[in-house]
């Protein structure tokens, strides 16, 4: 089991992943909006999206975990 | 079983041999086991025909349990020049430092001062020998002496740790001066106390890679640099490395052949997003620009959101400082200031000109970066590019933002040229950034249905107003060069300021923003 975490602060701005989807390491699980940006969040593993921890328009801290991958 | 034990009875033969043959066969096979090679083995395969000169070969040779007291130093070549080396033996009571182990260091060193030569630091060493601390530790000669004279040859002649083993403690400090560090995954570790120590004195549990393993180091820390996955791997590293400097700081480093960039299906031109919102990733364009498979990249996993490396164009090192918007939208944060600030002055110490890659939306803001520090980092990044003397291009590639504009060594920092590709954005924010700093109380006082419509315009004008043709008929750019012609552009550049002279300011130094 591996967390997607957050590498910056910022907010959800979409949700590529959703509970249940395979996916590979490397594929965005997240983009986050921030300083105008859309920042990809990768997943660091491949597996099952065992869960998402956040919602579209959520604010997240640098570090906060996304989703979970088992 | 062959004994290290030497005495008087033996013949200079024997004595040459068993000193050669390092410490006990047991310390031989566990390090194997580690998959680490002897001493002399890593000195065969740095140097281009093994060490050429040996020094105090025979230190502590009485004592009879301590080969060369447990370091070897002395001079060889690498690409056909000359550098100084110390390389631990950790065969010899763990590579610890006695009186002679720390001497035989600090005469290298000076070796190297009078020399100009770079310095090489190979190091498996568990410390101090603590029996012989009041020898060793805290006299004129002792081993604070070996930092100090590090901290001179700073700038001076190229450093460089490629370590193997631990260097703990005090010894943690030969690579924390050095210009670069290579560390073995596995094996490497750097710490001023152990785990064993940290259990002890603060309560905390935790493993040695955790504290201080290579994979932390050149991706947390930041006091590893390279992380190599065994010992051929980071000696090969270092040749390579060796070969895009000078000597030292009165030579220019030596051009190569030139070769072509890699050919890639997609052009330039074609890879560029419209939407300077959107990710991009900042090597595709690095590998348009340099000769093929010339790029050596510093600290890769440290700070991502900015690249550093070197680099050649038209065979000549040029050092790359670029923003990476695939990684934390190449926002600046207060790590990538600080793994600029070094990278740049690595480069200018080694007359190793610098070329910018823009494309930034300015430093990360909020109270997690501010509690950090960002304002003296970033400003140790302005502070170290604005005194490099090089020859220095930048390259607006797409947005420069704010203070990202400045750290990249935006127009008002002397660089010999800033150039901008035709999708370049010059301004101290964005668009949308602007329009809600200057109207947002025109907006909310709007009926709703009005808004979008009032929005689109003020961004429509704030475009004009910031439009790269506008930037450079003020003269603020230098030049637009289109996408495909921009490694062309920066090669007959970098040949025209080759001539460069200048000083900076005369002072004994800055006071440096650390």
């Amino acid at each position: 089991m591996t967390e997607v975490k957050a590498s910056m602060a910022g907010s959800v701005w979409k949700l590529v992943a959703a509970q249940g989807d395979q996916i590979n390491e490397g594929d965005d699980v997240a983009i986050l909006e921030s300083m105008k940006m859309e920042i990809p969040i990768p997943s660091e593993s491949s597996g099952t999206v065992k869960e998402i921890k956040v919602e579209e328009g959520d604010f997240v801290n640098e570090g906060d975990v996304i989703a979970i991958i088992e | 079983m062959k004994s290290t034990m030497t005495t008087t009875n033996q013949s200079f033969q024997e004595r040459v041999d068993t000193i050669k043959s390092g410490g006990a066969e047991k310390y031989h096979d566990k390090n194997k086991e580690k998959g680490k090679l002897f001493v002399r083995e890593r000195l065969e395969l740095l140097f281009d025909d093994d060490l050429s000169v040996e020094d105090a070969f025979f230190a502590n040779c009485q004592d009879g349990t301590l080969p060369a007291d447990g370091v070897v130093t002395g001079i060889g070549k690498i690409n056909g020049e000359q550098v100084c080396v110390m390389a631990n033996d950790s065969t010899v009571k763990a590579g610890s430092w006695g009186a002679r182990t720390v001497e035989k260091i600090i005469r290298i060193q000076e070796t190297a001062l009078k020399l100009n030569i770079p310095m090489l630091y190979l190091v498996d060493s568990a410390g101090a020998r603590i029996t012989d601390q009041v020898e060793m530790f805290p006299n004129r000669r002792g081993a604070g002496r070996i930092f100090h004279n590090q901290i001179k040859l700073s700038g001076r002649v190229p450093q460089v740790c490629l370590l193997f083993g631990p260097s703990a403690a005090g010894g943690a400090y030969i690579p924390a001066f050095c210009d670069i560090v290579v560390m073995v995954d596995g094996n490497a570790s750097m710490y001023l106390g152990s785990p064993r120590m940290a259990e002890k004195v603060i309560g905390e549990k935790v493993t040695l890679e955790e504290m201080g393993g290579a994979t932390m180091h050149c991706s947390v820390s930041g006091c590893g640099d390279v992380l190599a996955k065994d010992e051929q791997e980071a000696i090969s590293f270092c040749r390579r490395y060796l070969g895009y400097f000078p000597s030292n700081y009165s030579e220019r480093p030596k051009a190569k052949e030139t070769m072509d960039p890699r050919a890639f299906e997609k052009s330039l031109e074609e890879i560029i997003p419209e939407n300077q919102n959107a990710p991009f990733d900042m090597y595709q364009l690095i590998d348009r620009l340099i000769d093929e498979g010339s790029f050596c990249e510093i600290k890769k996993k440290f700070a991502p959101e900015l690249i550093t490396g070197l680099s050649r164009i038209d065979g000549k090192s040029v050092g790359i400082i670029a923003n990476q918007p695939r990684a934390k939208g190449g926002v600046l944060f207060p790590d990538s200031a600080d793994k600029a600030a070094k990278f740049i002055q690595l480069c200018d110490a080694f007359n190793i000109p610098l070329l910018f890659l823009a494309d930034i939306p300015g430093f990360m803001i909020g109270t997690k970066v501010e509690r950090a520090g960002i304002i003296r980092h970033g400003a140790k990044m302005l502070s170290a590019m604005s005194e490099a003397t090089v020859p220095k291009i930048s390259v607006i590639v797409r947005k420069a933002y704010g203070a990202g504009l400045y750290a990249m060594a935006g127009p008002a920092f002397e660089p010999d040229a800033c150039l901008a590709l035709p999708s370049a954005q010059i301004a101290v924010m964005g668009p949308e950034a602007a329009v809600n700093a200057v109207y947002a109380n025109k907006i909310a006082a709007l009926p709703e249905e009005e808004r979008p419509a009032f929005i689109k315009q003020k961004h429509e004008e704030y475009k004009e107003n910031i439009d790269i043709y506008r930037l450079a008929s003020e003269m603020i750019i230098d030049d637009i060069v289109e996408p495909n012609r921009l490694r062309s552009e920066l090669s007959v550049r970098f040949e025209a300021y080759e001539r460069k002279d200048v000083t900076f300011t005369h002072r004994k130094h800055g006071v440096y923003p650390v």
